[in-house]
């Protein structure tokens, strides 16, 4: 095809700017000790890029760690290890691989040891689980940490007293901790500016995710979503190189709707769309790739994803606004995905079995992580109920090797699949494939 | 006086219960009567009798309940008293209670406040949120609104306005509440043989179903009865048992830790019946009053921030201390995220204290009290020869 080469090229200017993206921010952080920075740590859902850039901060965070050393396949020994030190073999594998890695010399992705926190941002922001993972590394490394309490959107909304109270944590909490840490004086105007480079590079985001609507769907909304998310979530939102991104991404996306094509893999182009699937729940790391090739072997691409969203709910309209700084970080950390009631979650998923016209959901549930897990299969019901389309479960973990069984995963995956075949010809679907 | 059979007897019936005879019986006496549900761990129980309401505490199923839809909705990695409370609701066992609260303690019982606004959609479910910031200018001001907020929904629910001079009526009816309930686990701490603790979990759970007046006499008839009971002193270990905040175990667990050879003097089985540490003033502004308390004077639990690294854990050293036991028993629900990222806190803590602990897990329906018994039993014998050292 003779628009390949073109396409291949941009692929890789997007894909390669964001490898430097992390790549420097490695670099920042092993090195941040004799640049005098300091360095904090913090959380992908409700994290407050912008504000700790005010300060001149280098960013750790502690999930992407660990999704890194899962695709590394490293977590596997570093839960065990926490097993050992009497972590329990129930609670979340993102906690024992951070904690694991610790005890081990806390290396990163580029073989470079993390250096301790100068500061934990503790955003509680949509998973109770949070607030023990700092305790816990609050007591190991006796350091500053700053609470964020944002509270749960049971009602289904944020309401006035939720966002005075983030708001004013901000102001009395937040920022004087990192004042205090740093030694910069926060300047708001220099946090508007942030926000508004933000919002530049939502704006694309949100084009990208949206453009799996066309057909075919020019990208995977889940596997390669995650790649699409990872500026935006983590350490660069608000900056240059995020807005830089965006736009190559869009660039690139824009190209292949042009050229008709269907999302790349790393197998290459996918040539047929057989399935469309909205997905639910967080991917498993460890063997994101076979994950990943189970369903594109079959066609099936992921048109909508629920995980993009742990890290702001933008394609419903959010954008942070240079105009109300700290309001906007508050509307901001209050709407992520997990911290919305799960009649709101089953209320988006439902619109986007619909927007997206995919065949059905299907639910990734993570033994790991109760806020997502907990009410999935009332979830599945009710879309089944909702939109008459078939929905299906399946179960692995984050980071623990132990919970992917392969077998299982491609055998339910296929059983579904088959699902919709016959829902197609006009049969009635079972029940979700069990 | 009863003797504290009777008042036992009457307590276990309550207990048994599964179908809230107590709080369909009291709700049917007068009409209008309403009746508000909630799960562990805190709610402010004050404003719910204030609104001529019934607090009903609903702790899951235990194990005399057979869950059969329950499990549909929950995977297997997930506790048991979502289920079971689930199959309390699917079953019509719940159908009188006209609102629940579902307190911030963990991802689970935050999403089956969601699952209950769908399941049962004429119920009234709130998600009740308390403060992790602890200043009254920020975690304060957020929790007065919460409270409010909370108010007006009962104002609602009952048909009438939640006035300031019934909420200090109710407080003051439950500061007695909790001075009888500090005098009870003072009393078993003093004297644990004159007080089992089955005994005394029974006594604490007819506090989530019986009015409080109610509940207020039995604790009086149970304080003065039981000194007067002849039971023999055994040569128990004192133990605290912790991590028991939420999903309850079986009655017959708590039997087998004390016939193992340890006394428990101290628990976390219903933070809510003690949560407030000592009285909530009744003068003033009473809202204020309760966010205050929560703020300043109420109890530590997993789900509760603790902002200064220094104090954590110290908690569990200050129960040690107070009800003078030699040891702690980490008892946690399987797959409870708040017992169990807790736990290796509270262990460290205890370690540099030189307490001696065990742990285990259980369900609120296990039924094998075998290794639990042994477990215990031995942890019992070392503290003993510690102590002869
Ligand atoms: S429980 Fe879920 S949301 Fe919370 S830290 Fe673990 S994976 Fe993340
Ligand atoms: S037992 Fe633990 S995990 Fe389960 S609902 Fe209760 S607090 Fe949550």
């Amino acid at each position: 095809m003779s628009a390949m080469p073109v396409t291949e090229a941009v692929k890789e200017q997007s894909m390669l700017k964001q490898k430097e993206m992390i790549a420097a921010n490695y670099e920042l952080l092993a090195t941040a000790r004799e640049a005098g920075r300091k360095v904090v740590s913090t959380f992908v859902p409700g994290n407050l890029n912008e504000l700790m850039m005010c300060f001149d901060v280098v960013n750790n965070l502690p999930e992407i760690n660990a999704i890194q050393n899962g695709m590394r396949k490293k977590t596997g020994g570093y839960i065990m290890e926490a097993e050992k030190r009497g972590h329990s073999e129930d609670v979340c594998t993102y906690v024992k691989a951070d904690i694991g890695a610790i005890a081990k010399g806390n290396l990163g992705p580029d073989g470079r040891p993390l250096p301790d926190p100068d500061l934990l941002l503790l955003s509680y922001t949509g998973c109770f689980t949070f607030m023990k993972w700092f305790e816990l590394l609050r007591q190991q490394y006796k350091c500053e940490t700053a609470m964020l309490h944002v509270p749960y959107e049971g009602d289904g909304k944020a309401s006035k007293n939720m966002r005075d109270y983030v708001v004013k944590q901000l102001k009395e909490e937040v920022i004087p901790k990192l004042e205090r840490v740093s030694g910069v004086k926060f300047d708001i105007d220099r946090l508007r500016q942030y926000l508004r480079e933000s919002a530049k590079a939502e704006e694309n985001f949100v084009w990208v995710l949206e453009s799996a609507k066309k057909r075919p769907s020019p990208i995977d909304a889940y596997f390669g979503g995650v790649y699409y998310i990872g500026p935006i979530f983590t350490a660069f939102r608000g900056t240059a190189d995020a807005t830089e991104y965006y736009r190559l991404l869009r660039q690139e996306i824009e190209q292949r709707v042009a050229d008709g094509l269907g999302p790349i893999t790393p197998d290459g182009e996918m040539h047929q769309e057989r399935y469309r699937l909205v997905v639910e729940g967080p991917p498993n790391w460890t063997s994101f790739r076979d994950f990943w090739k189970m369903f594109y072997d079959e066609g099936a691409v992921v048109v909508a994803s629920t995980y993009t969203k742990v890290g702001g709910v933008y394609d419903l309209g959010f954008r942070h606004d240079p105009e109300h700084p700290l309001e906007s970080l508050a509307e901001y950390c209050l709407g992520c995905y997990t911290n919305r009631n799960l009649p709101s979650r089953i209320d988006l998923i439902e619109k986007y079995v619909k927007e997206y016209e995919a065949d059905g959901l299907l639910i990734n549930s993570i033994k790991s992580c109760n806020s997502f897990s907990a009410g999935q299969l009332l979830v599945l019901r009710e879309i089944e109920r909702r939109t008459g389309k078939p929905a299906a479960f399946i179960e692995t973990d984050l980071v623990d090797p132990r919970y992917f069984s392969p077998a299982n995963v491609k055998n339910r995956l296929e059983s579904y699949l088959q699902m919709i075949e016959q829902k197609r010809q006009g049969a009635t679907p079972s029940a979700a494939a069990e | 006086m009863t003797a504290t059979a009777d008042i036992v007897a009457r307590c276990q019936t309550l207990f048994d219960d599964l179908h809230f005879t107590y709080a369909r019986e009291w709700k049917a006496a007068v009409p209008g009567r309403k009746v508000v549900g909630y799960m562990p761990f805190y709610v402010p129980r004050e404003l719910i009798h204030a609104a001529g309401a019934l607090p009903l505490g609903v702790l899951g199923g235990g194990d005399q309940l057979e869950v059969i839809h329950g499990d549909a909705y929950y995977q297997s990695y997930i506790c048991r008293i979502p289920r079971s409370t689930v199959e309390l609701g699917v079953t019509g066992r719940l159908d009188f209670v006209d609102g629940m609260l579902f307190p911030s303690i963990c991802d689970v019982i935050r999403n089956l406040s969601g699952m209950w606004k769908i399941m049962f959609p004429k119920v009234k479910s709130r998600y009740f949120d308390v403060p992790q910031n602890f200043r009254n200018d920020v975690g304060g001001e957020f929790y007065i609104n919460e409270l409010n907020e909370l108010r007006d929904m009962l104002a609602e629910l009952g048909g009438r306005a939640v006035g300031d001079d019934a909420i200090r009526a109710s407080i003051a009816l439950y500061n007695e509440n909790r001075r009888l309930v500090r005098d009870v686990y003072a009393l078993r701490s003093k004297q644990p043989w004159k007080t089992p603790s089955a005994e005394v979990y029974l006594l604490m759970r007819a506090g989530m179903i019986l009015a409080v007046e109610e509940h207020n006499r039995l604790l009086s008839e149970y304080l003065a009865a039981a000194p007067q009971e002849d039971r023999p002193r055994r040569d128990n270990s004192r133990v605290v048992v912790t991590g028991v905040f939420c999903e309850q175990p079986p009655l017959n667990l708590i039997k087998s830790i004390e016939l193992s050879g340890c006394y428990i003097v101290d628990d976390d089985f219903m933070l809510v019946n003690r949560w407030e540490r000592s009285d909530v003033p009744v003068e003033g502004d009473p809202i204020r009053n309760l966010a205050l308390a929560y703020l300043h004077d109420s109890g530590d639990t997993s789900a509760k921030y603790e902002p200064d690294q220094k104090k954590k854990g110290l908690y569990l050293v200050d129960a040690v201390k107070r009800s003078g036991a030699e040891g702690v028993i980490f008892a946690a629900p399987s797959f409870c995220d708040p017992a169990l990222l807790e736990r290796p806190m509270l262990q460290s803590v205890l370690a540099a204290h030189g307490v001696p602990y065990i742990a285990f897990k259980y369900a609120e329906n296990s039924g094998q009290m075998q290794p639990i018994r042994e477990q215990a039993g031995t942890f019992a014998d070392s503290i003993k020869l510690w102590s002869e050292q």
